[in-house]
């Protein structure tokens, strides 16, 4: 039994959301502090990956990281190619899995009241504590839960992986894609075996998620004033 | 070191627009809800950005429009204590309170807290979350945590509306001996007459963002400057007048003539008296005629506790229809003594009581 598959989703996984996790926390931080109607195409942009179809995610991806494409061009000259190989998938994944990552986040943010951090910076501290001490930690629930989601998609990509990375064995065949070439050479026994480590991953997750959310105090920490 | 505001900005419906300067004694700013008082607060904490003016304390410039200064929050140390208290819910109180206090140096940060919670009556609580505190108590440590940066200026808004009447008068209390102790600027936004007065030493009224009055606080309830500030310090009863060759007041809703102690150099429009200090004549007949004293029926009247608000109609019993002149207020025990007597009562004016405003 070959086990890469699973090594290899769970590697891309972990660092798609690592990724994510810091880019789309970063995004929604910084969209917090700007308003204007331009933005709204800003966001769109940031939340397009998760209504377009995977494959033309995939296709863009090529455009931008293919031979003719501007990175495809340009990172050959440090020796590195993307396409067909293994940071390929991490790239499809982080980009699917951000803009559920931005959107819980930002929607986390959101809810911590402005005056506590108003009352953090009169009391002197700076931007980067403000955030780290007070907004972070009360966005906190929102952000594991925009962070659990991003995972388990990024656990589940298919289409775009397939067009950037491919199917090479022990390096870019993640779950999904194992099962769907096992499905394809009619190997239904393997297919029904990485079928079943992904429910079980993914129901893992997500009744986690659900238990960890109920369990906690903190969603409303704050007791009215009157 | 004295706090020096001087600032515009535009708001939704109006201008704010102030200069005042606030010395080592508390000072309230007393306005109605919308006034502009919480947007000034948050205008010296640098929260808000003045459109113009300059905002100074002790030698430090904390806004200057024109060079263009503008010192952030952080850097002001003015303490603020929010409306809401904006306590860290996911700090115990001691660690609110310590929050500001990584910016103090390290040798002086235990004494400054133990002397924060004696000061502050929050030993027993030092370990808990704000939600498992009382209104009082978040306060107090809302109070205590805006005290621990050493702040050079307080500013506390509406420190006690949030809060019980019961617990109000303790709060107020403490608040005073926290004002007692802290020799420096602090201004007090409150819509409460009796809280402004009795925590400020001096007062500033602002009404749709102007300065309506500023000054000592006996000066501006005794001498209202304007029958605006003398409305939102608490007056109720007013009469349109004109000034008489022979120096008394003709109130003309009021239909008489009344000697009045104040003089103002502008002719006045109007003459005021508060209801506590309209006087109940008991011996009235012997009274009658006399300067200031005038004949009066009881319109309605309406209980508190202790005291009852009497709304009279002056030299005729013709208010049926429920219009009055006067609106005075008395304790009850005195009420009990001329409330089966027969109307008219006889009421006096006292001459030093009635002041006269230009509008």
């Amino acid at each position: 039994m070959d086990w890469s598959p699973l090594w290899i989703s769970l590697a891309t996984s972990v660092t798609a959301t690592v990724i994510t996790l810091v880019v789309g926390l970063a995004a929604a931080v910084w969209r917090e502090r700007h308003s204007g109607a331009a933005l709204a195409l800003v966001d769109g942009i940031f939340l397009l990956p998760l209504v377009l179809p995977p494959t033309v995610v995939g296709f863009f991806l090529l455009l931008l990281f293919g031979r003719h494409g501007p990175f495809g061009q340009l990172l050959p000259h440090f020796g590195v190619t993307i396409v067909f190989s293994w940071p390929a998938t991490v790239i499809a994944a982080t980009v699917v899995s951000f803009p559920l990552m931005y959107i819980t986040a930002r929607a986390a943010l959101e809810q911590v009241e402005p005056g506590l951090l108003e009352a953090a910076r009169t009391l002197g501290a700076t931007e980067w504590r403000v955030f780290r001490e007070i907004a972070l930690p009360l966005a906190w629930p929102g952000v594991l839960a925009g962070t659990i989601l991003s995972f388990a998609r990024a656990l589940g990509e298919f289409g775009a992986t397939l067009m950037i990375a491919g199917n090479i064995p022990g390096r870019t065949e993640t779950i999904p894609i194992a099962i769907y070439f096992a499905v394809e050479a009619d190997d239904i026994q393997r297919a029904l075996y990485w079928c079943a480590v992904d429910v079980i991953i993914s129901l893992a997750l997500l009744s986690g998620l659900y238990l960890w959310t109920r369990t906690q105090g903190f969603a409303s920490p704050r007791r009215p004033a009157h | 070191m004295a706090l020096d505001v001087q600032l515009e900005k535009k708001l939704p419906h109006f201008e704010l627009n102030v200069a005042f300067t606030a010395a080592e004694a508390p000072l309230s700013i007393l306005g109605p809800s919308g006034a502009g008082k919480t947007m000034l607060l948050r205008c010296i904490a640098g929260l808000e950005r003045p459109d113009r003016g300059r905002i100074s304390l002790g030698e430090r410039v904390l806004f200057d429009s024109e060079r263009n200064i503008r010192i952030p929050a952080r850097q002001r140390r003015v303490g603020m204590v929010f409306q809401n208290y904006a306590l860290f819910p996911h700090r115990t109180v001691a660690e609110n309170i310590a929050f500001g206090m990584r910016e103090l140096s390290s040798e002086k940060r235990p004494a400054r807290v133990s002397e924060l919670i004696e000061r502050t009556h929050l030993k027993e609580l030092i370990d808990r979350y704000p939600r498992a505190l009382s209104g009082g108590e978040q306060q107090r440590t809302a109070l205590a945590r805006a005290l621990a940066i050493d702040p050079e200026a307080l500013l506390l808004d509406e420190p006690l509306s949030a809060l019980d009447t019961h617990l109000r008068s303790q709060v107020e209390m403490q608040l005073q001996e926290v004002f007692s102790v802290y020799r420096r600027p602090a201004l007090l936004v409150t819509h409460n007459i009796e809280e402004a007065y009795r925590l400020g030493e001096r007062l500033l009224v602002l009404s749709r963002g102007r300065m309506a009055a500023y000054g000592a606080k006996e000066d501006v309830f005794r001498h209202p400057p304007t029958r605006e500030v003398a409305q939102v310090t608490g007056c109720k009863n007013f009469s349109r007048a004109k000034m008489n060759s022979d120096g008394s007041v003709e109130a003309f809703d009021w239909r008489c003539r009344l000697r009045v102690d104040q003089t103002t150099p502008k002719p006045p429009a109007y003459v005021g008296i508060r209801a506590h200090y309209i006087d109940f004549l008991e011996s009235a007949p012997a009274n009658a005629g006399k300067e200031n004293v005038f004949p009066c029926w009881l319109v309605r009247a309406s209980e508190t506790p202790f005291r009852i608000t009497l709304y009279l109609r002056l030299h005729d019993p013709n208010g049926e229809d429920g219009t009055y002149d006067l609106q005075a207020e008395v304790f009850k025990e005195k009420w009990q003594r001329f409330r089966n007597a027969p109307c008219p009562w006889h009421v006096r004016l006292p001459p030093e009581s009635l002041f006269v405003t230009p509008e």
